[in-house]
């Protein structure tokens, strides 16, 4: 973990700072591991201090060896590097986790391992869920933010040493999320199951993200704020709110792995989509439209289509969003009129979430010969279309009508996973397929023939996963509330389940199509960054841009 | 911020669109001028006027006594009430037949029966194929409940019963044996065991040892026959198994026979008697009796 710039240049603020906390941190965890009676939290208390010493070790060797040097005229770029190898080696986790537990719905015979507890479906599932959303996505999105920012101000990372803290200790904390689920600690709060130690532990991570994010928009030297960065600020600031929010409670002992929340009943469930509902608004939607604003016009070497477009549905998006989450609990405990105020703000929602689509899909107007020619284009243009279909899906199945039918059943997941997959999935790929030979400066990816295998071998499985989801979904749904002439349930919940079983197999096909692109993909970037070139393609036309844009002018130039 | 310099920003014409744009560049990325779509902008309107006339008509906003009811006065609470008052009207009648009624009154009515197999379907479906299965057709240790064989009686009055107080379940009442766990128990020899299992196989009209099946039928005769008979015919008064048929409960072959005698394994079925009430325990009863051979 060095942030190393050269041998030319300043020290890097905030090294000696940092090496100190690591070694309070070091007796601190020393302490709790020796002390606690909970073998799971000392489990945990051990792979702190493990993090801590390791760190702590290579800054002290750093320091000493004068490697820890920054200079302000070049971009911090090594932190985006790791970012988007983090990005690859967990997507692969998440989803590989993810065919598996698709597995177990379709044989639960075979994919059945009693005597292995923690390769349990409750317990992988969470695993499944945080590692393609948090860990996956969440660092895609804080290198691809570190990336935009540096580019769109002008400026290097703020915060020395920094960058490199939010880094490291976002992948402390994905270790010991997924741990503690395989181990069973949870508090059993969807997409938020880590518990209390593990929730601080992000909070401090989040807020220095917070702090390197604004600081570098602070010294910037372009006197606007491009909207990109305005939507990763706003998926900052208000995943810091939801997750200190939700995550309020009291540990059983400060040596516990235990704690109960500080909400309970229905305000507990409220507080829980209030947060639940907005992971996928702010993190899943506004940072990756983030992504979008920079990756698309960039790719396509076209202007924004509407300046006023994204400031409108900025606003709305933001506005509106926050109020959605009851549609979580329609007919449930909660009150009608909170059930009512989250369906209309998930209507009003449609459009404010349609704009992104529209701006980035116009951007491409000028341009649209590249969907043939390129298939990162095609790729971060399909995500659009998926975008587009979940956030107009999303409207339809808040509907309280609509939701009656449509709620637990298996339609939920297709919708999830027709965002994720389509959406999140494919404008991450189309950005790490744009970044790579930008932050390796190679002139292009090894092969643009494998983007094109992995477009449609993921395609495919996103369609087949989604159809097969919506047909079960509705097949469920529809067989839950058939009564017989009598007045009694026509179907038992477990020949509802049998009914699933052939929908469960192609979903679980499609997870392995998805999962087989990605590692395409991997393939292909490990390639590129070794400087590789495939035998076919040698004479291929360079598509790609220069290496990292027109140079800036002012003191800092590209890396 | 830092010192932010308002240049004034210079507007250029994008020549592919003809569009100015806002005069602002980052990194090369620039704006276009255009104006928010027309169809956008309306379908946006569109959704407000629709939740604003949704606040109008259904429970929507806080105060801070009570909410706003709506003009409908649209309740959840108020329609499920009406709705489940509305099902058991549906079922009332039939279902307080159902109580007067014998069970054999039931099978011989046909409209009480047709109602009675739709409620026995649906209680079936989510009590009993947990254990049963869907078809009722069981497995290995949950007996098979579509053919003739029953350990405690197949009768409608015996299957009623069986429902009500369980078995084993610790229901005062409940239907109640222990085969001895005679390997494991040490009640007899490993030598004896071996010579029963090849009885017991012998029994059902099989190939066995000759000389194992003459020396384990004085100790059948003695150990076993008060439960399962002296022919091995079995006995429902204490639901012990009929051992000369081809219908086993926990498997037929030799290993599953002697690890039934070595350990004497015996299941719990819940009693269902305060979960449901009178006419459910009756439809059931009548379901179950009509899928299996209907004795």
């Amino acid at each position: 973990m060095a942030a190393i710039d050269g041998p030319k240049g300043t020290p890097t603020s905030g090294a000696g700072l940092l090496a100190g906390l690591l070694g309070i941190g070091v007796f601190l965890t020393i302490f709790m591991a020796s002390r606690t009676p909970d073998p799971r939290f000392m489990v945990h208390a051990y792979i702190f201090m493990a993090a801590f010493t390791v760190a702590l070790a290579v800054l002290v060797i750093g320091i000493s060896a004068g490697r820890f040097v920054q200079s302000d005229d070049k971009y911090e770029d090594g932190v985006i590097r790791a970012g988007v190898i983090a990005s690859l080696f967990w997507g692969v986790v998440g989803m590989l986790v993810g065919v598996v537990i698709a597995s177990q719905l379709s044989w639960p015979n075979l994919f059945y391992f009693p005597e292995f507890g923690w390769l349990n479906f409750g317990r992988l599932r969470p695993l499944h869920t945080s590692a393609v959303i948090f860990a996956f996505g969440g660092n895609v999105l804080i290198a691809t933010s570190f990336y935009v920012v540096q580019r769109t101000c002008k400026a290097r990372l703020a915060g020395g040493i920094a960058p490199w803290v939010v880094f490291w200790g976002y992948q402390l904390f994905i270790v010991l999320a997924a741990t503690g689920y395989l181990m069973g600690v949870t508090q059993s709060r969807e997409y938020a199951e880590p518990e209390w130690y593990v929730d601080i532990w992000l909070t401090v991570v989040w807020v220095t993200y917070l702090l390197v994010f604004l600081g570098t928009i602070w010294k910037r030297k372009e006197p606007h704020i491009y909207v990109a960065n305005w939507f990763y600020l706003a998926f900052i600031v208000t995943v810091a709110m939801l997750h200190i929010v939700n995550n309020l409670a009291v540990p059983v002992s400060p040596l516990s792995s235990r704690s109960y929340s500080l909400f309970s009943g229905v305000q507990d469930a409220l507080v829980q989509w209030w947060y639940g509902h907005n992971a996928v608004g702010f993190f899943l939607t506004a940072g990756f439209l983030a992504i979008m604003y920079y990756f698309i016009p960039k790719r396509a070497e076209r202007p924004v289509y509407s300046y006023r477009l994204s400031i409108v549905h900025f606003w709305a998006l933001i506005f509106i969003y926050i109020w959605a989450g009851p549609h979580h609990l329609h007919y449930t405990a909660l009150p009608q009129w909170a059930q009512t105020l989250g369906m209309t703000f998930s209507i009003m929602l449609w459009m404010p979430s349609w704009g992104g689509m529209i701006n980035g899909l116009m951007t491409l107007s000028g341009a649209w010969d590249k969907l043939r020619t390129d298939a990162v284009m095609r790729m971060l243009i399909a995500s659009l279309a998926f975008y587009g279909m979940s956030t107009f899906e999303g409207p339809v199945m808040s509907v309280r009508a609509v939701n009656a039918l449509s709620h637990y059943t298996d339609w939920t997941i297709g919708h999830v996973h027709s965002g994720a997959l389509g959406w999140v999935g494919f404008v991450s790929f189309g950005a790490i397929y744009c970044l790579v030979p930008w932050l390796w400066k190679r002139p292009r990816l090894y092969s643009d023939r494998l983007v094109e295998w992995h477009f449609w071998i993921s395609t495919t499985g996103i369609l087949l996963y989604i159809a097969a989801m919506w047909v079960s979904g509705i097949m469920e749904g529809l067989m839950w509330r058939e009564y017989t002439s009598e007045g009694f349930l026509a179907y038992s919940f477990v020949q509802t389940v049998e009914a699933k079983h052939v929908a469960n197999m192609i979903r679980a096909l499609g997870g392995l199509l998805y999962l087989s692109g990605t590692l395409i993909m991997v393939y292909n970037v490990w390639r590129t960054i070794r400087g590789d070139v495939a035998a076919l393609e040698t004479n291929a036309i360079l598509v790609q841009p220069a290496a990292s844009g027109p140079v800036p002018t002012g003191t800092v130039a590209a890396e | 911020m830092a010192d932010p310099k308002h240049d004034k920003p210079t507007p250029h014409k994008d020549e592919v669109s003809g569009v100015d744009t806002t005069g602002h560049e980052w990194d090369g990325i620039r704006e276009l001028d255009n104006p928010l779509p027309r169809w956008w902008l309306y379908v946006f309107y569109g959704c407000i006027v629709f939740a604003i006339g949704y606040w109008i008509l259904m429970p929507a906003w806080p105060g801070l006594h009570g909410y706003s009811k709506g003009l409908l006065h649209r309740s959840d609470r108020g329609e499920l009430s009406i709705a489940l008052h509305d099902l058991s009207a549906k079922r009332g009648a039939a279902g307080q037949a159902l109580v007067k009624a014998s069970l054999e009154q039931i099978e011989a009515d046909p409209k009480l029966q047709a109602y009675a197999l739709s409620a026995g379907a649906s209680i079936f479906g989510d009590n009993c194929a947990t254990c049963h299965g869907t078809g009722g057709t069981g497995g290995k240790g949950y007996p098979n409940l579509r053919d003739d064989v029953w350990l405690w009686g197949g009768d409608l009055n015996a299957i009623e019963h069986t429902i009500r107080v369980g078995i084993r379940s610790g229901h005062p009442d409940a239907r109640q044996s222990q085969m001895p766990s005679f390997g494991r128990d040490q009640l007899l020899t490993g030598e004896q065991v071996n010579d029963l299992t090849e009885y017991v196989t012998a029994l059902s009209r099989r190939k066995a040892d000759p000389a194992a099946v003459n020396r384990a039928a004085p100790v059948f005769q003695a150990q076993c026959a008060v439960c399962h008979g002296v022919e091995g015919k079995g006995n429902q008064a204490v639901g012990a198994p009929n051992l000369t048929d081809q219908d086993w409960l926990y498997g037929g072959d030799r290993n599953s026979i002697h690890t039934q005698i070595w350990n004497g394994k015996a299941g719990v079925m819940p009693s269902w008697e305060k979960r449901f009430d009178t006419a459910t325990i009756k439809a059931l009863t009548v379901y179950v009796h009509a899928n299996a051979s209907g004795r």
